[in-house]
């Protein structure tokens, strides 16, 4: 039998869809969303574009921010993010990877100032193609990996 | 190349062409009489959070050699931090006491974070295994000294090539001018393949090399050596026979020709044998020198001493 829904419909907020299997809860993570109002997410759906399955997200009452969807491009830059205003998808966000990642991203080196001393986070784009970012405080180059995404410091 | 005054000296990456040519030229200047008195009335803060005797002598012979004055400490066991002070603070506190800081600390980015905190000029002393520019300027103005120019040479760089950011700072300014360089080391300490790549992409001319001899076809002009440390190793014995392939001596320099010039940062331990120093060849101990005016310079552009 057909589900009658997938996810509630939100009539207010942002809805990311087309999230990688099982990484809706790490972008619950990096946007932060943890104690703060209502999200929903419907994880494991089966997807003809991302063979592994897909997750959805639909936050309650709050639009995302450029800076915020761009920033999960980072592990799901495939997702497409809808935001719904009064029932109805009033703008459909296209997506790209930052030029500037803050604060969501820990450096892999752990004697680098932000591990050490307290430095914000603050990566820059270093090449697009491969994903790789250069730590504006230790300069290593690393590559995005999802564990090395946190929460907002 | 934007004005010195006021700026942070933190890592080559923010260095232009034009820049590395203002230090040197200025360094230059220096060393031949001039800018005398540039850092009159300048209360320079040397921080070392780690101990280098050598760094931090350098730069305080250079401070009170152009009329300033110079307090700090040299190990991190007489600052505040023993007391639990974050490091922050520590900056935030000194800023008050000096027109310039110069930071050694092992934390890669402390250097960075510092410049962020204060409202004078810092200048980075080395952080950790990242950057230590100065060492590259005065490798500069020493090569510049020497030949009379920084294009177009061919320059040898040989010992501990994977962990050594002296190597990977002064590859990258070379690079800057044109260089035909040499990469000479064991296989286990290879300069990594993101900087052979980057190279690459610059079209720059390189190509490695097992020892010395094996680059003796490239008459090269410098061989710039570096130590190859016992830690890297985990077997004494095959640290012995490396180390023993990578030491220069006299029938070295026969096979490279009578025109190579050899550069060290310095401390030695037994990688140049010490028949090499009193030969015309020898100029690490002038480069080591060359690190005053080079440092003169650069403490005085940023305070606005020299212009």
């Amino acid at each position: 039998m057909e589900r009658a829904y997938k996810v509630y419909a939100i009539n207010n907020g942002t809805v990311i869809d087309h999230i990688p299997t099982p990484l809706a809860l790490k972008v619950v993570e990096i946007l932060g969303l943890g104690n703060e109002g209502i999200f929903t997410i419907g994880v494991g759906f089966q997807s003809k574009s991302l063979p592994g399955g897909k997750d959805i997200l639909k936050i309650e009452n709050r639009i995302l921010l450029e800076s915020e969807t761009d920033t999960i491009a980072l592990i799901a830059p495939d997702a497409t993010i809808n935001i719904i205003k009064d029932g109805r998808v009033s703008e459909k966000r296209i997506i790209s990877i930052p030029q500037s990642i803050y604060g969501v991203m820990q450096c892999p080196n752990p004697n680098c100032a932000t591990n050490k001393l307290g430095a914000h986070r603050h990566f820059e784009l270093e090449d697009k193609n491969t994903m790789t970012y250069r730590c504006q405080y230790c300069e290593r180059v690393t590559e995005i990996l999802p564990e090395n995404l946190t929460a907002p410091e | 190349m934007s004005s010195f005054k006021g700026r942070n000296i933190i890592s080559l990456r923010d260095m232009t062409t034009p820049d590395l040519w203002k230090i040197v030229t200025t360094a230059e200047e220096v060393k031949s009489g001039k800018h005398r008195g540039c850092l009159l009335d300048k209360t320079i803060a040397s921080l070392f959070f780690e101990p280098s005797t050598r760094t931090r002598l350098s730069f305080e012979s250079a401070v009170v050699k152009s009329g300033g004055s110079v307090f700090g400490f040299a190990d991190p066991g007489s600052s505040s931090q023993k007391k639990g002070e974050s490091f922050s603070d520590s900056i935030r506190t000194v800023t008050g006491y000096c027109d310039a800081m110069v930071i050694r600390h092992p934390v890669e980015g402390a250097a960075r974070l510092a410049s962020e905190v204060a409202s004078v000029p810092v200048i980075n002393a080395g952080d950790g295994a990242n950057q230590h520019p100065t060492q590259t300027f005065l490798d500069l103005f020493t090569i510049y000294e020497e030949f009379g120019r920084l294009e177009n040479l061919k320059i040898g760089i040989m010992g501990d090539l994977k962990y050594g950011r002296t190597v990977h700072s002064l590859t990258h300014a070379m690079s800057l001018f044109g260089a035909e360089m040499v990469f000479i080391s064991p296989p286990s300490l290879e300069m990594p393949s993101t900087i052979l790549s980057d190279l690459s992409d610059k079209g720059v001319h390189f190509r490695t090399a097992k020892t010395p001899e094996d680059a003796a076809d490239m008459n090269l002009d410098i061989l710039y050596v570096t130590r190859i440390q016992k830690e890297r190793f985990g077997d004494p014995l095959e640290y012995k026979n490396v180390a023993h392939g990578y030491r220069i001596d006299r029938n070295t320099i026969a096979s490279l020709g009578e025109q190579v010039r050899i550069m060290h940062p310095l401390p030695r331990i037994d990688e140049i044998a010490e028949e090499v120093d009193n030969t015309p060849n020898a100029i690490y101990f002038t480069q080591a020198h060359n690190g005053v005016p080079t440092r003169q310079a650069l403490l005085g552009l940023v305070t606005g001493g020299i212009n």
